[in-house]
């Protein structure tokens, strides 16, 4: 399962990362190096193995369902001054401008 | 410093300043001034990430005497991926340069609430992913007892600030290690509790299943003592457990009569540095003199625990790290358009480690390589803790192994990811297993110091701690004479 620099350039996309060609190059020799060492995985026997199985039948124990009031130390407007309707407003992007502009 | 001050146990310390025959004010200028005599002007040895010493002073002098807090007036120094309300928390990255959290980790605020006086966030691998402190966006932290090499990673800088004699107290994080390999470098004691026994509520995340809150002492009582404060359940925590903590103080004088210490093959292989076996087996034969069983034992499935690992971590970091965006948290970068900026934002802000796990996280959870990767490794993780609790039930109270293959390497001197990696080969596999581990120095190789690691089964913190405490007594007696 070699690692291309197609697949490098995928998963940089998935992880919006960009990266410039010579550093695919470099990520795709270094993942390989990496992910050579884990093909001993593939030759051990898992197949008694069930990842759902718990030793006792609590389960994940649970709160109720009203979470406590977080502990914030500073009001919500120190550092997020700006909200509308509920939500905080965070700096806007040119391309928002633009579209709220043009609205 | 002069007067001894920073010589003293924390208990000591504490004890002092409740008798009002010391401040905490002077455990704290004793601190500083230890620091500023290891670490001029902060540089050579890179320790701090953030200090205010003004606010530390004040701090100080709010203790008063006749306080009954467990570590009142005892200075502290945190790991700065632990949440703290008053100096930033940056994670050792520039994606998070100046930011200042909110909120307040669970176990900030336990040590706050004891007494404790924290003098400084220390630095670190860059969101703990690194086992050398070399990994920093803000540079590397050094060994203060060899400053041209390595204090381990990733908690480095408390490793150190404990090293040093700065403070008798740090917490760091443990993902795979990073707690006791930088303790098996620095010389001093490292704890990773069971998972669940101390709230990650305010620890940054890496890989959540893998991560804990870790202790640095300068002795074990320092150690258990820091552990005893931070340690119970907590709501804010869905993984804390609610196990009654025991007094872990009180397994300082343990008798090793009838303890069962098992010796894993799979942790002294051929390749082992004959001194760090010699090491480990001495502390061994001082055990058996103090009346424990040494028993051979076999955890079949060690070779596997660093593969397993370095597929599960980063993927759950991939995942974890997807929240620092640019809107959230931390710097932005100017790119076009919202996807622009969010790839602007993490290409820039995160360093080359943090990308490649990042990827790595990412391309194993990818679509046709999940099963391959991922839940193979999740299912070789349940043979590897299946090894643990088979040894366990066999009667077998603790393990004893090396921390580290090595001692500390010099600055620069791994450079291929994967032999990095392999630095963490006898620490991980407690992080897989979620049982608790601590390391212990037990000597030296060429003038550096190396430790011994002691593994318990879930909770057997208390177990655990008395074998460490009658090491740590028959190093005494060993040196005295």
């Amino acid at each position: 399962m070699a690692v291309s620099e197609d697949d490098v350039r995928h998963v940089a996309g998935l992880a919006r990362v960009s990266l410039e060609p010579e550093r695919v190059r470099m990520l795709a020799t270094e993942l390989n190096g990496i992910l050579s060492h884990m093909e001993v995985l593939a030759a051990v026997d898992t197949s008694g193995i069930d990842l759902h199985a718990r030793d006792d039948d609590d389960g994940m124990p649970l709160r109720e369902d009203a979470g406590p009031q977080l502990p914030l130390a500073r009001s919500r407007s120190a550092f997020a001054p700006e909200s509308r309707d509920g939500f905080f407003l965070v700096p806007r992007l040119a391309t928002h401008e633009d579209a709220a502009e043009g609205a | 410093m002069s007067d001894g001050a920073m010589q003293l146990t924390a208990a000591a310390m504490r004890d002092q300043v409740v008798r009002g025959e010391r401040t905490s004010r002077s455990f704290v200028d004793a601190a500083f001034a230890a620091s500023d005599a290891a670490d001029p002007g902060g540089g050579a040895l890179n320790i701090f990430l953030g200090t205010d010493r003004a606010r530390t002073r004040a701090d100080a002098d709010a203790v008063g005497a006749g306080g009954g807090g467990a570590l009142a007036g005892v200075p502290v120094a945190l790991k700065d991926n632990l949440a703290t309300l008053h100096l930033p928390t940056t994670c050792g990255s520039r994606i998070l340069e100046g930011y200042v959290s909110p909120f307040e980790a669970t176990a900030v605020r336990r040590l706050r609430e004891a007494g404790a006086v924290t003098v400084g966030k220390t630095n670190m691998d860059e969101f703990a992913m690194g086992s050398s402190t070399e990994f920093s966006a803000y540079g590397p932290t050094r060994n203060p007892l060899a400053a041209t090499r390595v204090p381990g990673g990733s908690s480095g800088g408390s490793a150190a600030a404990v090293a040093a004699g700065i403070v008798p107290i740090a917490l760091g994080s443990e993902t795979g290690g990073s707690v006791r390999q930088p303790a098996a470098f620095c010389g001093v004691v490292g704890i990773k509790p069971t998972y669940g026994r101390v709230s990650r509520y305010g620890l940054v995340a890496y890989a959540s299943s893998l991560d804990h809150v870790g202790v640095f002492g300068r002795t074990v009582d320092d150690a258990a003592l820091g552990l005893q404060v931070i340690a119970g359940s907590d709501p804010r925590d869905a993984t804390s457990i609610d196990v009654p903590v025991p007094d872990y103080r009180s397994a300082a004088g343990s008798s090793m009569a009838g303890v069962v210490v098992g010796r894993p093959r799979e942790y002294f292989p051929e390749s082992l540095d004959p001194r760090i076996r010699d090491a480990c087996d001495a502390t061994l034969d001082a055990l058996r003199s103090a009346g424990a069983e040494v028993r051979d034992v076999s955890l079949p499935h060690t070779d596997l625990a660093i593969p397993a690992y370095y597929v599960i971590a980063p993927a759950e970091a991939s995942s974890n790290l997807a929240r620092f965006d640019g809107v959230r948290y931390g710097r932005r970068a100017p790119g076009d358009g919202l996807r622009g900026m969010y790839e602007a934002t993490r290409s820039r802000g995160f360093g080359a480690e943090v990308l490649r796990r990042i990827l790595l996280g990412t391309y194993v959870l990818s679509a046709g390589y999940y099963d391959a990767y991922y839940r193979k490794a999740m299912e070789v993780r349940r043979l590897i803790a299946g090894d643990f609790h088979a040894v366990f039930a066999s009667g077998v109270d603790v393990l004893l192994t090396p921390t580290t293959p090595t001692p500390a390497f010099a600055i620069g001197a791994v450079s291929d990811p994967y032999e990095m990696y392999l630095s963490d080969i006898f620490t991980v596999t407690a992080n897989l297993a979620g049982v608790p581990a601590m390391s212990v120095p037990v000597g030296t190789v060429d003038g550096l110091p190396i430790g011994a690691q002691v593994i318990a089964p879930h909770f057997g913190e208390h177990r655990m701690l008395g074998v460490a405490y009658a090491i740590e007594r028959t190093r005494q007696t060993r040196d005295a004479t």
